[in-house]
């Protein structure tokens, strides 16, 4: 008890400093509040032509930051699993959405953490990419990058029908006004990537869309302006341009906790600062407690996620693509109706067909936070649903805890001779073989495969898919969290889950049932016995006299 | 031998008696919600609901044994072969022809011998069981790491609902039981005054009458 007290007041005090710092507002100036201001320094007072030029200056101070940033998964791409040993990383693999990022570089690059990496066969040091500071540190607002320059900024004079890599229409990006501004990112800096996965607003996570710009608290109580106000990076901490926080390799719980008084915790899991018991010392508080050795915190308190007005797209089947009217033109069909009241296509000639969720609930699975690929070099059944991504986890070993996931739902192509997943050129304007420009499959897997490096037998065929995402952002209200009985029901939402007990799932198994029974016998006997005591009155009256 | 009005149930029997009821009967309201059966109070307020009632009748075990044990009068549950038979007899035949009752209650016998065999059943099979899977299961963070723990957590919940269902069982008969013969008020009384009409040996009589007269009604 005096240790729960002493955590309690401890985190009382660790939450209030920051509170403190964050209800006085926002420095009016970024960097403001810091030892340097940015807008004072000659060297970022001149006419910048291009990103690298930024960079250049940036690194005439920051002389560690490129080493630093380079090493990162954000500029390198590439993740070397220590538990699986594959090779991973947006270079690498196949997933559900747009399909690889060899053959469609320009595109994809945009929003690399660099400047000009344009092909996959060389690493991006080896390209000779620059880290680009501003798509993280500006603070102007007024930075991004064109969506299909390999990450340079959309620069005067900006094309015709340009756009960003939020889809919005381009502007010319005035590069000394963003170098002048820099601070620490805000959600905006990671959101315009992150956000925009999978090419659209919130279509690959589910759990990070626009609405986390500025999110209501029923949408996000870290992140939201009457909640905590959290950046990425209060979660995500950083260090030296590396941050905590894996999809490849996710914690999918910290035995740890807050650690010992006082203790720094370079970690983004949830208990780094609720800590294991995060649950009020109550009855409730207890049993609650008892569920945080099965179940990840994002289970319970994630309850749905897109939420926010933003929906995710939750099925995506590429097979029926390439579909043209009558004139020979691209259709594009947009039926679902966001709550925000967007339209979002339904069938593109380009991509397919989608279907789209909003507040939706999560899939879920024992998870240890491995997280391995069907990479293209791997065998597939194709008369099975294949995994993109199998998520590793059971319920028998340490360390696993039962994760919402978002599963996406998909039908994509694959060699049919040599049962392999493929990559797909999809993008490629100038190109007679892209599948947006020419539709025709088969040309586009064949660049795609060439762009790769694989070898391709020429037949393919389409497979149905899924692909896994954890959930672990738009953490609701704890009064919005998941209701016992959502799980604790016939068909819960655990339903099928191996390795828990969980009451309330089956009140009509063998032991409720034949308990029923007893009970109903019990109540026929005494009717049956009252009925003839009725039916056959005595003379004298059943007495005990 | 008399007949007389004698204070068989005292104060703490009366209460525990009505105590556990009304635990039982929420118990069983909220187990049977947990179990899946009505939705009628969400989980969560049930799982609370049914934790202290389950606790709080614990808790009045343990003064009931203490008690039973103390006063004695745990010898009212001692099985007896003797007069069983008529007694269920009576219940499933002579009860329709209007026959009577064959068992007189006496001073240290409050109980007939079907009533007392059933009672102790329940005290000593059915009563353990289930707090002792329902304690089993309020602890089930204590000993999930156990070998086939989850296994033993199905036989757990199986025999507290089986428990459960037995208990409810017994409800049903015992409430009925009670329009049997007399007016179910007439039954239902000794349980809130504590006197019940038993037969007295001259002896008992005697006692009561000079030592222990607040106990024993005058003749009317």
């Amino acid at each position: 008890m005096i240790r729960f007290l002493l955590s309690l007041l401890l985190t009382m005090l660790a939450v209030a400093g920051p509170l403190a710092a964050q209800q006085s507002g926002a420095p009016a100036l970024p960097g403001a509040d810091s030892t340097a201001d940015h807008s004072k320094f000659e060297i970022l007072k001149k006419d910048f032509k291009t990103g690298p030029e930024v960079t250049e200056a940036c690194l005439s101070c920051h002389n560690n930051a490129d080493d630093q940033v380079m090493h990162s998964i954000h500029f390198k791409w590439e993740f070397e699993h220590p538990e699986t040993g594959q090779l991973l990383g947006k270079r690498n693999v196949i997933n559900a959405f747009c399909g690889s990022v060899p053959g469609n570089e320009p595109r994809c690059t945009s929003c690399h953490a660099g400047y000009g990496w344009d092909d996959m066969h060389q690493s991006s040091a080896e390209a000779g990419a620059t880290p680009d500071c501003l798509v993280c540190h500006d603070r102007s607002g007024q930075y991004t990058k064109a969506d299909d320059r390999s990450g340079h900024p959309p620069l005067d004079p900006v094309p015709a029908k340009s756009k960003t890599i939020t889809g919005a229409p381009a502007w010319a990006v005035d590069l000394g006004k963003a170098a002048r501004s820099v601070g620490q990112p805000t959600r905006a800096n990671c959101g315009n990537c992150h956000f925009y996965g999978g090419g659209g607003d919130n279509v690959k996570h589910g759990d990070l869309s626009s609405a986390l710009y500025e999110p209501a608290l029923s949408t996000d109580v870290h992140m939201s302006p009457e909640g905590g106000d959290f950046t990425c990076s209060t979660c995500h901490v950083s260090d030296r341009h590396n941050w905590a926080g894996s999809r490849y390799m996710a914690q999918a719980t910290d035995p740890h906790g807050t650690g010992k008084p006082g203790e720094a915790r370079t970690t983004a899991t949830c208990e780094s600062c609720h800590g294991n018991t995060p649950h009020p010392a109550n009855i409730k508080g207890l049993k609650l407690n008892d569920h945080t050795d099965t179940l990840a915190c994002q289970s319970c308190h994630i309850p749905e996620f897109a939420r926010g007005g933003v929906a995710t797209k939750t099925v995506w089947d590429w097979s029926t693509a390439g579909k043209l009217d009558e004139q020979g033109r691209a259709i594009a069909i947009s039926d679902y109706l966001e709550a925000d009241g967007d339209h979002r296509h339904t069938y593109l000639s380009t991509k397919g067909d989608f279907e789209w969720g909003e507040n939706v609930t999560p899939h879920y699975a024992w998870f240890d936070g491995v997280v391995e690929y069907t990479t293209g070099d791997r065998k597939i059944d194709p008369t099975q649903t294949v995994e993109i991504n199998p998520i590793h986890g059971t319920p028998d070993a340490e360390g696993n805890r039962i994760w919402p996931f978002k599963r996406m739902e998909g039908r994509q192509a694959y060699d049919s001779q040599l049962n392999e997943l493929v990559y797909t050129q999809v993008w490629g304007p100038d190109t007679d073989t892209a599948l947006w420009t020419n539709f025709d499959w088969a040309k586009a897997i064949d660049a795609g495969m060439k762009a790769a490096g694989e070898e391709y037998s020429g037949e393919f065929g389409f497979v149905d898919t899924h692909m896994y995402w954890p959930i672990a952002h738009m953490v609701a209200p704890a009064k919005d969290a998941v209701e016992c009985e959502s799980c604790h029901a016939r068909d819960g939402r655990m339903a099928g889950l191996a390795g828990i007990n969980m009451p309330g799932t089956a009140p009509f198994d063998w032991a409720g049932t034949l308990g029923l029974a007893l009970f109903l016998s019990a109540l026929g006997g005494v009717l049956i016995h009252a009925a003839i005591r009725v039916l056959r009155p005595s003379k004298n009256g059943a007495s005990h006299d | 031998m008399t007949e007389r009005y004698v204070k068989v149930y005292p104060r703490f029997e009366r209460f525990w008696h009505w105590a556990q009821m009304l635990l039982i009967v929420i118990l069983l309201f909220t187990g049977l919600g947990l179990n899946g059966l009505h939705g009628a109070i969400p989980f969560g307020p049930a799982v609370m609901i049914h934790t202290m009632a389950a606790l709080a009748l614990i808790v009045l075990w343990v003064f009931a044994i203490f008690w039973h044990l103390t006063t004695g009068t745990w010898k009212h549950y001692v099985p007896s072969r003797d007069g069983l038979l008529k007694v269920a007899r009576f219940y499933v035949w002579d009860i329709f022809k209007g026959g009577p009752h064959p068992y007189r209650k006496a001073y240290w016998r409050k109980h007939n011998p079907l009533q007392a065999i059933t009672y102790l059943a329940l005290k000593i099979i059915l009563f353990p069981a289930i707090w002792i899977t329902g304690l089993l299961a309020l602890g089930w963070n204590l000993w999930e790491d156990a070998p086939n723990a989850l296994a033993l957590a199905g036989w757990v919940t199986d025999i507290h609902l089986l428990s459960a269902y037995a208990i409810a069982a017994f409800i049903v008969a015992h409430v009925y039981l009670l329009t049997v013969g007399h007016s179910f008020r007439a039954h239902v009384k000794p349980m809130i005054t504590g006197f019940e009409k038993v037969t007295l040996t001259p002896e008992e009589e005697a006692y009561l009458e000079s030592d222990e007269p607040e106990r024993i009604r005058p003749r009317t």
